[in-house]
């Protein structure tokens, strides 16, 4: 007996050593995707294999990998002969600067990415696991589209992910990055997560191709043009940014990772930071010209009010009219939205309402802190804006603001006139802390317009309408009459801003504050 | 002495006059243009009074103004600076006739050093040496070779109406001067329709190099050395130093014997400079006087421990000079470098704006005018300046904005100082010349201290590029960044949130890619700095306070200083330094590897079109068809919401069409211009 357990225990470590060697041939195998061949095309076309993204994505051999060895089931037109192991997508979870996060990576190599029941399936199950679990979920795009040999079960795999997108949506951050063709249904997934970043040159998405556009429309457009990260990033605003490759595509998402709470139930992160929290800026005390019809950069104001002057922006190539982005404040995430006097004097429009009012939801979503910089004139006045909807697109800023519970802190530096001066984080907003600095003007409009109005009887003498423009200037192109109200608690000295903001926010830390109950809210889409 | 001084200037020398009148006692009056309602120069001053709009000839310039802000402000002298009303024997008059004293030379002299003919004449006369020549009319080629051997070869033939190089021939003996006569006689009379020509002494390898002197009213006067200002750009002094490398003792004793007799030919009574040129034989010859006190005085101050401004106050009070010519040495080395606002990758073209970033470095803390340079110690930094961060440079006045001096005992140090200070320069918002300054002083010429008039023409001719720095530099770059990195990424993974047990650990090696260069290396970190060992087996030593954000970095590598300014790049930073803009990338071996795997995209060529970027107005069109347009240059203004918004041209080029004019209303992406 005692021999034959002994000759059991070899022939059982004879078949172990097999056993690993077949676990090692079968890895080798899924890992080199679509085979040489087909890799060596994907990098002739600039574009890293799904590997290697994941490998730049998550930290030196952190990754986690799932379903390496999950095939498809599909039968028809052949494919039974075709079964890749991991059906064209990577999928698992690793840190990114030690903070975890679930991630996918699609495989063109491989049947060219293209999505199957199976491939859908490794998607949703990491998908359930980063909401269950807490944590960000990345999606790196490069496929073909459905796997058209499956028809249906393909069809249905992109619903499933669907429907865990709008899951997710609000509990974990979710990013798409673009790295390759996303096209036809395949473009709904990216398009409910929170952000979209493309990589130029490589990358396209749209609804129907060129060769659909030309028989339906006759339209001739190249891929680039209709659905480009030119495109996305400045047209159509459905890309958040555009990267110059794979490598600093990869390396940005890692750096925004760094601003995101893992998710609905933790708070944002806090990095260590090398700033003097009360550091004193002089040269903002003459950021506003004199002039008041001359423009300045809010970007400046925003970099030296955060943090080392780091400010990661969002959409920075659409609605140059708002500014939004992520600082630091004492080393935790502050979300910024700014006028930019420098684009079209800083007015509300469709585009940057629709711009803001997304950042401003994504932060309150994720229990980000709102900073708002307040110089605009007012909204865009024109047939253009309102026959396309002006009315409804801004009332959504306005909508997202007062729905925001996170702590939100303004500044008026300049300008607040009209409704846009309500819409802008206004304390009627239920904003927490509105500081104004000297020169700001807070006002129903510009001086010009309202003596034009109050005093129409007057119009004809010059000296008259002159005297009164001066009087309403006087009266209303300060925030002391605000302040006088306390709509603006403290007039604040534009050097000590950073200090003065820091400090709002350190206080509203543990801000809590409930609306009502409801199902959710009708934002007027 | 005076009570109140008006100073009747503005920027970095009313700065400057300001400073010696406050450490004198004497209460300081500033005027200001509108555009100027916050500039230093207002700040600093006791008082200050408005005299007009921005343009120098509605406020700084008029007289009648001046003189009503001086009523106003009761001042019993006025400073005039340079420029401006310096050399204006009519505001001088109209001082001498309201009994205000003016800190500067007697009416007489200004007058008199004012015209080149009379002030040759006069220096002639007082036995200064002039630039031999004939000006007379030429007969004849014999005539022609005739006057060559009086006036000595090399001799310079011109035509009376050239230009432009035109109708100019030099000629080194007789069978040119011949040759040279027919030659541009013909090219004369066919260009300019004018075949007049006179000679005129040649001066190779010419150096540009002038005297300062200090005259009282008492008839006594010294020479305070000399001034080396060769590098010039179309006749702006760049870079100054003092003393010359190239004088010599005796010679230098000429200059400034020959300075002084001149001076004193004209009873001048103030500090004043007077010019030469120098020719590769050390024979110098005369070329004009400046009758005020000139930009580059700092370095004379640094040299002689004079302060030239008080001097010319206690002169202007009457004062007999404290101090004979035996008193005056000169000590150690001083060189000047002017910072423009002009951008050097755009033709030198001036750029106006925000300064959104000005932090010069630190002067040495025991400077004030007047305490001789050596008692502060080894080096010695002072920084002239009228700006401040936040400031604005305007398009009214001198591009100017400070002139940075260092001094050391020798010259070797003073470049090597002067270098460490452009460094430490931070000016941002407008373009600049801090890399073309930096540039000059790696260039061994200069270095040689061999540099001619025509240094930046022939050194620079298609322009300024930047700096490529040499492989030893990149390296002591490269493996600063990979320690400022290392910071930077352990920073990282110390984030909150982080999943326990399971942090990132920070790895020794990396890659740094930096102007086509790419150095592998490992980095072993220890409590006062990091040991960097390249592949090749080299180990430097790295030390520093670098922490995240910081925008100067002040590295030792080496125990050599190396200052950087430190900007954000995706994966690494963009580093200036000694005049070269580097794109610095740090990363692990494995993303090194697939970084160098992504496609190298050439730059796209960018449209030939000027689209209009917003519905707007059409305010001013700048250019013209057919006008060649530098890079960042004003093409056209378009106001929308009531913005006035300039448009510039992206690079270089040739405006082919304009299909807009001003008043025209254009909607977003319309055609504005077109470019060849």
């Amino acid at each position: 007996m005692a021999q034959d357990t002994r000759h059991s225990g070899a022939q059982k470590g004879h078949a172990m050593k097999d056993i690993l060697q077949e676990l090692s041939e079968r890895r080798g195998a899924a890992r080199l995707g679509g085979g040489q061949k087909r890799l060596d095309s994907q990098l002739a076309k600039g574009k890293l294999s799904a590997r290697e993204r994941i490998e730049l994505l998550l930290d030196e051999e952190s990754f986690e990998e799932y379903d390496m060895f999950v095939t498809h089931r599909c039968t028809d037109f052949g494919m039974e002969n075709q079964k890749p192991a991991g059906d064209g997508v990577v999928t698992g979870w690793g840190t990114i600067n030690g903070r975890m996060v679930y991630v996918y990576s699609q495989d063109f190599t491989v049947l060219g990415g293209s999505v199957s029941a199976t491939h859908a399936k490794k998607i949703c199950k990491i998908m359930d696991m980063a909401m269950q679990n807490g944590a960000p979920v990345i999606g790196m795009n490069d496929s073909g589209g459905a796997r058209i040999q499956e028809g249906v079960d393909s069809l249905g795999g992109y619903g499933e992910i669907f429907q865990r997108n709008i899951m997710a949506s609000g509990v974990v951050p979710q990013i798409s990055m673009i790295m390759g063709p996303c096209a036809g249904g395949a473009v709904y997934s990216p398009a409910m997560t929170d952000f979209i970043f493309m990589v130029k040159d490589t990358s396209y998405m749209f609804v129907t191709g060129p060769d659909v556009v030309k028989t339906v429309t006759n339209e001739q457009v190249t891929a680039e043009e209709l659905g480009g990260a030119s495109t996305h990033t400045k047209k159509s605003s459905v890309a958040d940014a555009a990267f110059e490759n794979d490598v600093e595509a990869i390396a940005e998402v890692r750096r925004l990772i760094d601003f995101l709470p893992l998710s609905n139930r933790q708070k944002p992160p806090v990095r260590p930071f090398f700033d003097d929290v009360a550091r004193v800026e002089t040269s903002l005390d003459t950021l506003v010209p004199d002039n008041p019809n001359q423009p300045y950069d809010m970007k400046e104001l925003i970099t030296k009010i955060a943090d080392e002057g780091d400010f990661y922006e969002i959409q920075a190539d659409f609605a140059g009219n708002i500014l939004t982005g992520f600082i630091r404040l004492e080393g935790q995430t502050v979300g910024v939205v700014a006028n930019q006097p420098l684009v079209l004097a800083g007015v509300l429009d469709i585009d940057s309402s629709r711009k803001a009012a997304r950042f401003v939801r994504f932060c309150d979503a994720f229990e980000i802190p709102i900073l708002s910089l307040v110089d605009v004139p007012g909204f865009l006045p024109g047939t253009t804006q309102e026959y396309r909807g002006v009315i409804k697109h801004g009332a959504k800023l306005l909508f997202a603001y007062g729905e925001a519970t996170v702590p939100k802190v303004t500044l008026i530096t300049r300008k607040a006139y009209g409704g846009a001066y309500v819409v802008m984080a206004s304390k009627h907003l239920q904003a927490d802390v509105n500081y104004a600095w000297p020169t700001a003007e807070i006002a129903v409009m510009g001086a010009k317009g309202a003596t034009e109005i109050i005093h129409r009887a007057d119009m004809a003498d010059a000296d008259k309408i002159a005297q009164h423009e001066a009087d309403y200037n006087e009266r209303f192109a300060n925030p002391f009459v605000a302040a006088e109200r306390g709509f603006v608690d403290e007039v604040i000295q534009p050097r000590s801003t950073r200090k003065r903001i820091s400090r709002a926010f350190a206080a509203l830390r543990s801000k809590k504050q409930t609306m009502p109950w409801k199902k959710h809210n009708n934002i007027p889409l | 002495m005076f009570n109140k001084i008006l100073i009747a200037n503005r920027g970095e020398i009313a700065c400057r006059v300001i400073k010696t009148a406050k450490k004198m006692g004497i209460t300081t009056v500033a005027i200001y243009s509108e555009a100027d309602k916050n500039a230093l120069h207002v700040e600093m001053a006791d008082e200050a009074i408005h005299i007009g709009p921005p343009p120098a000839n509605q406020s700084y310039i008029v007289i009648e103004k001046v003189m009503a802000a001086i009523k106003e402000s009761g001042a019993q002298a006025v400073h005039p600076g340079y420029g401006f009303l310096s050399e204006n024997s009519k505001f001088a008059e109209a001082l001498a006739a309201e009994g205000v004293a003016f800190v500067g030379p007697p009416v007489g002299a200004i007058e008199k050093m004012g015209d080149k003919i009379t002030s040759k004449k006069i220096a002639q006369d007082a036995n200064v040496s002039t630039v031999p020549g004939y000006m007379g009319l030429i007969e004849d080629a014999d005539d022609a070779v005739k006057i060559s051997n009086q006036v000595g070869y090399p001799v310079m033939i011109k035509a009376s109406a050239g230009g432009g190089g035109k109708g100019m021939r030099i000629a080194w003996n007789d069978e040119e001067a011949r040759e040279g006569f027919q030659s541009s006689k013909n090219e004369a009379a066919n260009s300019f329709g004018d075949d007049r020509i006179f000679i005129e002494k040649f001066i190779t390898q010419p150096r540009h190099i002038e005297i300062q002197v200090l005259c009282d009213s008492h008839g006594n006067g010294i020479y305070l050395g000399e001034r080396e200002c060769s590098i010039q750009r179309r006749q702006q002094k760049v870079v100054e130093e003092a003393p010359s490398p190239f004088l010599d003792e005796a010679t230098r004793k000429a200059m400034g014997e020959q300075a002084v007799a001149l001076a004193q030919a004209v009873g001048y009574a103030s500090a004043g400079t007077v010019e030469f040129i120098v020719d590769g034989a050390k024979n110098f010859y005369f070329l004009e006087m400046n009758t005020r006190l000139q930009v580059e005085h700092p370095v004379t101050e640094l040299i002689t421990g004079v302060d030239l401004v008080e001097q010319m106050i206690r002169v202007a009070n009457g004062e007999k000079l404290s101090i004979t010519q035996d008193d005056v040495t000169l000590t150690g080395w001083a060189i000047e470098n002017r910072l423009y606002a002009e951008d050097p990758y755009r033709g030198f073209l001036p750029s106006i704006g925000r300064l959104t970033r000005y932090r010069p470095p630190a002067e040495t803390a025991a400077y004030t005018p007047g305490v001789a340079a050596g008692d502060a110690g080894d080096v010695v930094v002072r920084n002239d300046t009228g700006v401040f961060e936040g400031g604005e440079i305007s398009m009214y006045y001198d591009p100017m904005i400070a002139k940075l001096c260092t001094w050391a005992p020798t010259r070797e140090k003073a470049i090597e100082a002067m270098r460490v200070a452009l460094d430490s320069f931070e000016v941002e918002g407008i373009g600049h010349n801090l890399p073309f300054l930096s540039a000059v002083m790696d260039h061994p010429i200069f270095i040689k201290g061999e540099m001619t008039t025509a240094f930046i023409e022939e050194q620079y001719p298609d322009g300024f590029a930047g700096v490529d720095l040499p492989e030893a530099d990149l390296r002591r770059i490269a493996a600063a960044s990979a320690a400022m990195n290392r910071v930077a990424e352990i920073r990282r993974a110390r984030v909150s949130g982080r999943l326990d047990n399971h942090e990132r650990k920070v790895g020794d090696t990396w890659n740094v890619t930096l102007q086509d260069t790419s150095f592998d290396m490992t980095i072993a970190a220890d409590k006062v700095g990091s040991t960097v060992t390249f592949e090749d087996g080299t180990a430097m030593r790295v030390s520093g306070n670098w922490t995240p954000g910081d925008q100067l970095a002040n590295m030792s590598v080496d125990d050599a200083p190396l200052v950087m300014k430190v900007g954000k790049v995706s994966g690494g930073f963009r580093i200036r330094s000694r005049g070269a803009d580097l794109t610095v990338h740090v990363r692990t071996p494995r993303q090194a590897e697939l970084a160098r795997k992504m496609p190298i995209k050439v730059a796209p060529d960018t449209s030939k079109l000027l689209l209009c970027p917003m519905p707007g107005l059409i305010v001013k069109v700048d250019v013209e068809e057919g006008q060649e347009v530098q890079e960042g240059q004003a093409l056209c203004t378009v106001e929308a919401m009531k913005m006035e918004n300039i448009l510039r041209a992206e690079r270089k080029g040739v405006v082919s069409k304009i299909n807009a004019a001003a008043g025209d209303s254009l909607a977003v992406d319309d055609v504005i211009m077109e470019f060849e």
